[in-house]
């Protein structure tokens, strides 16, 4: 069963200081959602509630499969990754960094191996499978990351600016992998500044203005 | 400066004879200072993710606790081993006094506040957004701590070669509670003591330099771990 996030009246205040206000909206279609917004509008805030990373003070985070209400549970969880704005790589390889959601769900050596080959030949990244990934650059980081929070198929997958701090290149690159996967039904929603990017990318853009998400 | 030269030279014939007696007190130091790194490494290493990543109260005066303990004197230490473990004392009806027991339980002393407090700071000083990551991925907090531990991994190491270090050079604590008894309880540290005490410098100057060697290459494994932390990180 396809799944469903619905949002409803979503309020983030962290130390008093109001974020968002009311913030309604249902992501019931496959593709990408743009949210766009200045710096500091909440965008992030948003999407790491989304992704249930942070708590709300008020409001509402709904999941649903078909019809059915999900439990916000590790399960659920699995079913949904997020790659932040800072990647966080593990001081590991290349290869050890993009299996990790496999390896902590159980999968089989083989799996492993074939599907983050597969994930890795995605991202450009095949040849440096073996290298320490804290010594990629930060364009690579960033397809590492992506790669990383794709190897796991999830039905639901949140980028946080995935383009910010990277060159033209690698902003291409990862452009076309977003692109890649939009076709394979997956729900994105992802965070940018570049009103240029999300026309490209964007099968609904949304704005965060004044607190509030509305349809862009 | 002759009885120098010909005292290192005397000891350099026993290390390379591979004397026995100078093997069966290098084995039983390393026994008693390995197995004691073992016991503090399974009691540390979990006190350490406990304070690193459970909240209680009165979780910061642990920390210092610890700490402080980093620096305990070992004659202190082997004082009060020695009270426990004496007939008299609470512990008296185990009989380990002057066993090599006796001497582990005192350099686990020593070295579990070292593994704790240095593996602790090396947990805490992992990057929070590797907890994060972890989690966004669909991690158990389980598996999240596990992937913390593994982030700080060459720290935890430097911290229990460390420990390592200071048990092996430490005589005070384990002349206390081993009795340097010859052939059970005399270790490296004890037998240069006596050996010193008696003129006897050859056996002395031969233990101390196999201590230097190990002293050194634990010195070599702590600064390769703390290297590779800081490149990787």
């Amino acid at each position: 069963m396809k799944l469903k996030l619905e949002i409803s009246h979503i309020m983030r205040s962290p130390h008093g200081n109001l974020v968002l206000e009311d913030c309604s909206y249902s992501f019931d279609r496959g593709g990408a959602y743009l949210l766009m917004g200045p710096n500091g509008s909440g965008k992030s805030t948003l999407l790491r509630i989304c992704a249930l990373l942070e708590k709300q003070d008020r409001g509402e985070v709904t999941y649903y499969a078909g019809e059915q209400r999900l439990q916000h549970d590790i399960s659920l969880k699995r079913r949904m990754t997020l790659v932040l704005p800072q990647v966080g790589i593990f001081n590991a390889t290349v290869f050890d960094n993009v299996s990790y959601g496999l390896k902590i769900r159980g999968a089989g050596r083989q799996e492993i191996e074939r599907k983050t080959l597969e994930l890795l030949e995605f991202a450009g990244l095949a040849a440096k499978k073996n290298q320490r990934a804290l010594s990629l650059s930060s364009g690579e980081k960033q397809r590492l990351g992506i790669a990383r929070a794709l190897v796991v198929a999830p039905e639901m997958l949140f980028l946080d600016e995935p383009t910010a701090s990277i060159d033209e290149a690698n902003t291409r690159l990862i452009e076309e992998m977003i692109l890649g996967k939009k076709k394979s039904g997956m729900t994105m929603i992802i965070t940018t500044h570049d009103r240029l990017q999300a026309e490209r990318l964007a099968d609904q853009m949304l704005l965060i203005r004044d607190k509030k998400l509305v349809e862009g | 400066m002759n009885y120098l030269a010909e005292s290192l030279s005397r000891a350099f014939f026993l290390i390379l004879q591979l004397d026995q007696e100078l093997i069966s007190i290098i084995l039983l130091s390393l026994r008693v200072s390995g197995s004691a790194l073992l016991i503090s490494a399974a009691i540390g290493l979990p006190l350490a993710a406990l304070m690193a990543f459970g909240r209680f109260p009165l979780r910061g005066v642990f920390v210092n606790l610890l700490n402080t303990f980093m620096g305990l004197p070992p004659v202190v230490v082997g004082l009060l081993v020695y009270l426990l473990l004496s007939r008299s004392g609470p512990f008296g009806f185990l009989a380990l006094l002057y066993t090599p027991s006796a001497m582990i339980i005192a350099q686990i002393i020593l070295a579990l506040p070292i593994v704790a407090s240095l593996s602790h700071s090396a947990l805490v000083s992992v990057d929070p957004i590797i907890r994060q990551v972890s989690t966004t991925l669909g991690a158990t907090p389980f598996q999240v701590s596990l992937t913390v531990i593994r982030e700080a991994r060459y720290g935890i190491m430097s911290g229990m070669m460390a420990a390592f270090g200071r048990v092996m050079a430490e005589v005070g604590a384990i002349l206390i509670v081993g009795g340097n008894i010859a052939g059970y309880t005399r270790v490296m540290t004890t037998t240069i003591a006596l050996e010193t005490d008696k003129g006897n410098f050859e056996l002395a100057l031969a233990l101390g330099i196999i201590l230097l060697a190990i002293s050194m290459a634990i010195n070599t494994g702590l600064s390769i771990f703390r290297r590779k932390g800081m490149t990787e990180l």
